[in-house]
């Protein structure tokens, strides 16, 4: 990365060769790695050797493209070749959840886990034809902006940021709890330590250089993580199959796994309706409208997550904004339809190494993971051997045989233990680890910088002064950067299970408050400002009642909003019967306050039988409805603003937001 | 005349928004209907169904965007809105 310290045109002249040398030079550190392990290094030190350079070496990124510009610091000067913003994209959008979790949601709910691979990809279509190159063209520094000048004013930029605030704080947190996880396992830091560490790594790649900064480690963040991603998938399906192909040849790890689950069946080491469940059947853990929901909502909100939306006002023009969403689709797709095979073949192994041998037999690596309570064995944490005979020994009529009912993992620990599970050196396990902490500071990052950037370019310079000279801008900036970080780590810190689930809320709010406005916006001329901030309100009120409702008030719910249980998707069965629900209903600890993860009625009530992670499925109706009703009795928006939605239409003329006067200058 | 050819401009963009949304809904929606009629249907092991959710539906989606910015030039330079370079 020499070079990087070079004049801007040296550096973006160059950058095929920056980036090649640094894939270069990660390939060899890998490979140096791997030699001292062979001679006997100790894994914990190869650990540190991971983390520390490829920190050092984000950091040293986030140094050298330091700006005091303002352009430089929202949009990265508007400069970002199509083809390298595809990469920082790629590595913006794939967060801790998709390098680590997903392989793992995908072994533990087979084919109904594809939901998330269709909807997390299926969703750029939509961002690449109905909103980023037309925003691109408005030359907005952020969402809000450009619902500012669409709408006519501060109170539709406010609904925006309310919508941000409400999607990227939950979503930033998770990172750093990412983050600390990370740290936690590989390094055996304390967890509270952990997450402001990762806070450093995040603060030392955005604070100096705003976006221009992020953009290029992210770039950097993009290579190492589909490295790590790919590796030890391809040395697998090398080791089984003969082809390091992993995408072709797990077909074959699916026929070997529906081979197995019947065997389990017939021999007793399953029980005869797991067969309902099995990995390739449909809609055995979602019904099919939830399944079809999910798709829809996480596609909408990936359409709307300003985070995402705001790498595109990065481009040097409107004609590469549309090609570099083409270009991120492609660098996300090689992670996600990687996945699915890394479940495959994580499953195969455990059916095959695992089901029907005798408890005391077990292989090391399930009580490392036991012990950390990853692993449950028999309904208990697999802590040691003694542990695994203990607990099975209190169900009754147990043989002594794991069968397939009496084992659990984490998501989590799909992927960080599969180089383990397989078999593969440390260095791999290694390299793993710093690929998610790779994905899980880049997605911070943006989410970071999505989040200060509204605080200080819409609510301090646009609504409180908008007089401020650049370069208190650009402090405030800063400032409210660390601010904003610090809070977040803070949170992570205090290990809130439950912000970690809401991250797939953001999906929902982001499409329930953001997605009509923009889309009409640009799409339907007749929307007025009235209609923008009604539909914003009722689309974000209504996804975020019933994402409250049902988790913490369900009670409320079925008592004064007419939702019912539940239905189990494949016997159609309510979930909870209307005994339990009466129960449940008159037990006056009930009565007060919000309900625990725990408690028996929290997120399986709702109205048509839809998941709460789904709430969109009512807030999208709800907020287009209202917008539209609403323009249409409003007066139509006027003659200049009619002009102003066919220039963002057009890519031809300059940008519409003028940076010096922060007017919108065709007006 | 330029409203003339803005409207011209609009339609067309407007008539590849569509053929596009089309397209999404296709393979995003309608084809994982049938997911457990193709899942009978078996290539190199993987249940056709199955397939089309984790791969299939991805690659019509990178295809489609790569093909829908070249598309969308296309009309940019016929219509005289494209950028200058």
């Amino acid at each position: 990365m020499a070079n990087a310290s070079a004049g801007k045109g040296d550096f973006l002249n160059n950058l095929g060769r920056i980036y090649a040398l640094y894939t270069g030079g990660f390939f060899g550190f890998i490979v140096l790695v791997g030699i001292l392990e062979q001679l006997g290094v100790q894994q914990k030190y190869l650990g540190y050797m991971f983390m520390g350079l490829t920190i050092l070496v984000y950091a040293f990124i986030g140094v050298v493209s330091r700006t005091s510009d303002v352009g430089e610091y929202y949009v990265a000067g508007r400069s970002v070749p199509a083809f390298y913003n595809g990469m920082a994209t790629g590595a913006d959008w794939m967060s801790a959840a998709s390098f680590i979790g997903m392989a793992g949601t995908l072994f533990l709910l087979g084919y109904d886990g594809l939901a998330f691979v269709l909807g997390w990809t299926g969703g750029y279509v939509l961002v690449a034809v109905l909103i980023a190159p037309f925003l691109r063209k408005f030359g907005a520094y952020t969402v809000p902006d450009f619902l500012a000048a669409r709408y006519g004013g501060n109170a539709a930029r406010l609904c925006g940021v309310l919508v941000l605030m409400a999607c990227s704080f939950t979503y930033v947190v998770a990172q750093i709890f990412g983050t600390g996880l990370i740290a936690q396992r590989f390094l055996d830091m304390n967890f509270e330590v952990a997450c402001f560490v990762g806070l450093m790594g995040i603060l030392v790649c955005s604070m100096l250089g705003g976006m221009k900064a992020v953009t290029w480690t992210q770039v950097a963040q993009y290579i190492v993580l589909i490295v790590a991603y790919l590796i030890p998938v391809v040395w697998m399906s090398a080791k089984k199959f003969g082809i390091p192909l992993p995408q072709l040849t797990y077909g074959q790890a699916l026929q070997s796994i529906a081979q197995l689950e019947q065997e389990f069946v017939q021999k007793g080491l399953a029980p005869a309706n797991s067969l309902a469940t099995s990995h390739t059947a449909p809609f055995s853990r979602y019904s099919p409208a939830n399944y079809f929901w999910l798709i829809f909502c996480l596609m909408v909100g990936t359409a709307s997550l300003p985070h995402v939306l705001m790498r595109y006002f990065t481009t040097p023009s409107v004609k590469e904004a549309r090609q570099s969403v083409a270009w991120s689709l492609l660098f996300i797709f090689i992670l996600y339809f990687t996945a699915p095979a890394y479940a495959a073949f994580s499953k195969l192994e455990v059916y095959s190494t695992l089901i029907g041998k005798n408890l005391a037999d077990l292989p090391m690596w399930v009580y490392n993971w036991g012990k950390l309570g990853l692993i449950n064995i028999c309904g208990k944490a697999a802590a040691s051997a003694a542990a695994v005979a203990d607990s099975c020994k209190a169900i009754a009529g147990h043989t002594g045989v794991l069968r397939l009912q009496d084992f659990s993992i984490n998501t989590d620990v799909v992927v960080i233990s599969t180089p383990e599970i397989a078999g593969l050196p440390y260095v791999i396990t290694g390299l793993v680890a710093a690929g998610g902490l790779a994905a899980a500071l880049s997605t911070a990052d943006g989410l970071l910088l999505a989040l200060a950037n509204a605080l200080s370019h819409d609510i301090y310079y646009k609504m409180i002064n908008p007089n401020a000279p650049t370069k208190q801008r650009l402090v405030i900036s800063r400032v409210l950067l660390v601010v904003v970080a610090v809070l977040a780590a803070w949170t992570a810190s205090t290990r809130p299970t439950d912000i970690v689930a809401m991250v797939a809320w953001a999906f929902s709010l982001a499409a329930g408050g953001l997605f009509p406005a923009l889309v009409l916006g640009v799409w339907w001329k007749r929307t007025t400002k009235q209609g923008a901030i009604a539909g914003m309100l009722a689309g974000f009120g209504v996804t975020l009642f019933y994402l409250v409702i049902t988790r913490y008030f369900p009670h409320i719910g079925v008592n004064y909003f007419g939702m019912v249980s539940n239905l189990n998707p494949i016997t159609g069965a309510p979930l909870i019967s209307p005994e339990a629900m009466k129960a449940a209903l008159s037990n006056p600890a009930l009565l007060d306050g919000p309900v625990a993860a725990s408690h028996p009625l929290q997120s399986r009530v709702g109205w048509f039988n839809i998941n709460n992670i789904s709430s969109a499925a009512f807030g999208l109706p709800v907020g287009f409805l209202v917008m539209y009703v609403v323009s249409l009795i409003t007066p139509a928006p006027s003659k200049e603003l009619q002009q102003f939605i066919d220039d963002c239409r057009r890519p031809k003329g300059k940008t519409l937001m003028d940076e010096k006067s922060g007017l919108v200058a065709s007006h | 005349m330029a409203n003339n050819t803005d409207d011209i401009y609009w339609q067309k963009t407007s008539k590849l928004m569509v053929t596009m949304m089309v397209l999404w809904v296709i393979f995003g929606f309608v084809v994982h209907m049938f997911v457990t009629p193709l899942n009978g249907i078996k290539i190199l092991g993987f249940p056709l169904g199955f397939y089309m959710a984790a791969q299939g539906s991805l690659i019509v989606f990178v295809v489609m965007l790569f093909s829908f910015a070249k598309a969308q030039d296309n009309i940019d330079r016929e219509c005289g809105v494209a950028e200058d370079e």
